[in-house]
């Protein structure tokens, strides 16, 4: 295995993805009924399904155009707040990936530091508000010291992908202080957060593509 | 679940055509889910769009007429709209003089409406100002949450700045006055029953027979505290007395009282809320200018209500009196 990343891995990827929000729409749409609105699922699974349709119409032939393509089709169909913070997210990342048609580990994580921090501008989150940031953020991190400690791919994105468990799991106790399930207050904890659980799914479907 | 619908998941895109053949001076862009006026651009002339998820009709697509909204962007259920609507609605109803974006705050409907409005400059150049709705008391406004919900003011907001706008008034004043709204009207709700979203099939949340959801939002966010079932004469001190001590409203302030059904109570009961309502407020002495009784904003089949006030000043009052020529909202001068 090669330790760039190609447009046709970064496809499977994508396509990785939006299998694994339709095997988990009920459970997304559980754990936002908890403590939001209960749409997340379907938000997503129908944002997910018009990406690939989006893919299958025409195939981007660099990094850049392809997730340009991604997150605009997001924007355009999930709605809610997941909609302009997936949106934005994938747009930073492929902003950041420029007219290549493969990426090296070091230019993923770059990349994905580059959707959080457009996150972060969209959505105002910080670490501990329990968002989908508490997941991207520690898998962020784990990415970009495993590219620089040179590891190998798959385990440099298994290490991502256990940062990003646990930063989701890590959502369950905590306060909402952003979005829906901030109007709760205290009844927020003990609920896992929705967004987080679908960021573990994104970088899950990274090491299942695989990437 | 038993609805009136045929498919669940296009319950929105039938209801457009249903609004379509039922208001013929309204027209309807199915691709983006639009509601607007017929007579839309209107020649500088500020236009006001607003928009939300579905499910709480007839806000907002119910409140496109003469005298108040030019266009509304029709989500999917308890779903934000997505920019790409709000851009093509700014279009379609940018008379040169600008265009309002009335924005209840949540989350969603904040961040896409702002996308929207970054699309639209880059676009057309179109000046665009938005206001954000957050009224419902029964959330703790702090730097810990994501801000007060907007509910019952949107309604009274799109009525009010809609006539500014009728007026001829410039887009930063039509801009000053909705704020001026928001910043004198207060909310708070109460469901006695779940709503049920068509794509869940199920109750959004378990309320028990006796129980009360008070401080509930409008897509059955829980509230902030679950009470056991009360008479009338209880539930309107619960939701009034919050409501007056926050803004505050004091001995001697004009008020226009909005008595609002979530979408699953009769206009009985909202009349027997609204006897409660008058008492408390003139216990209080404070006068109602004006009154609004029935289920403008909705939760579904939500059953409950939710209790708006708003101060008016003569401005306020003579603009709220104006003609407006909408499904859900009419009267003459």
């Amino acid at each position: 295995m090669s330790d760039t990343v190609s447009t046709v891995a970064l496809d499977r990827w994508i396509r990785s993805f939006a299998l694994l929000v339709a095997e988990n729409k009920d459970e997304l749409t559980d754990l936002d009924a908890a403590i939001g609105d209960g749409d997340h699922g379907a938000n997503m699974d129908r944002g997910m399904r018009a990406v690939v349709a989006a893919l299958d119409s025409t195939t981007p032939t660099t990094a850049s155009a392809m997730f340009n393509k991604v997150g605009m089709t997001l924007v355009s169909t999930v709605g809610g707040a997941s909609g302009p913070l997936f949106g934005t997210f994938v747009l930073r990342v492929g902003a950041s990936f420029g007219d290549t048609a493969e990426v090296s580990l070091a230019q993923l994580a770059a990349g994905l530091r580059a959707g959080l921090d457009g996150i972060v501008a969209r959505g105002k989150a910080e670490a501990g508000d329990k968002t989908m940031y508490d997941a991207l953020a520690p898998a962020v991190n784990a990415l970009e010291a495993a590219a620089s400690a040179g590891m190998e791919k798959a385990e440099a994105l298994e290490a991502a992908l256990t940062a990003a468990e646990s930063g989701r799991d890590a959502t369950t106790p905590m306060l909402a202080l952003k979005g829906r399930a901030s109007y709760l207050g205290e009844r927020s904890i003990g609920h896992q957060d929705p967004g987080a659980t679908t960021v573990a799914l994104l970088i899950a479907a990274a090491t299942r593509a695989p990437l | 679940m038993k609805k009136l619908i045929n498919d669940p998941s296009n319950v929105v895109a039938e209801a457009l055509h249903g609004i379509e053949a039922a208001h013929p001076d309204l027209l309807v862009d199915h691709q983006h889910k639009i509601i607007y006026r017929g007579d839309a651009p209107r020649r500088d002339k500020v236009g006001i769009i607003s928009g939300g998820g579905s499910g709480h009709e007839p806000l907002h697509g119910g409140f496109v007429g003469l005298g108040m909204l030019d266009a509304a962007c029709a989500g999917e259920v308890f779903t934000s709209p997505v920019p790409d609507q709000m851009l093509a609605a700014t279009k379609l109803v940018d008379g040169g003089a600008g265009v309002l974006h009335v924005v209840k705050n949540y989350t969603g409907d904040v961040m896409n409406f702002e996308m929207a409005a970054e699309m639209a400059a880059a676009e057309s150049g179109s000046q665009i100002l938005s206001v954000v709705t957050d009224d419902d008391v029964a959330v703790q406004d702090s730097t810990w949450t994501a801000g007060r919900r907007g509910v019952g003011v949107t309604v009274l907001l799109e009525k009010i700045a809609g006539a500014a706008a009728e007026q001829g008034r410039k887009l930063e004043q039509v801009g000053d006055i909705a704020r001026q709204v928001n910043a004198n009207g207060r909310s708070m709700g109460l469901a006695l029953t779940s709503c049920t979203v068509p794509a869940a099939g199920k109750p959004t949340f378990e309320l028990g027979e006796n129980e009360m959801e008070l401080g509930v939002g409008i897509h059955g966010e829980p509230g902030r505290q679950r009470v056991p079932l009360a008479p009338a004469r209880e539930i309107a001190e619960m939701l009034v007395e919050p409501v007056l001590a926050d803004l505050p409203f004091t001995r001697g302030d004009n008020v226009i009282a909005f008595v609002n059904g979530l979408g699953g109570t009769p206009l009985i009961e909202l009349y027997v809320m609204y006897n409660e309502v008058s008492r408390i407020l003139r216990a209080h002495g404070v006068q109602v200018a004006r009154s609004l009784v029935g289920s403008y904003i909705t939760s579904l089949d939500m059953a409950g209500t939710s209790v708006t006030l708003l101060k008016v000043n003569d401005e306020l009052l003579s603009l709220w009196d104006a003609p407006v020529k909408t499904p859900a909202l009419r009267w003459s001068a």
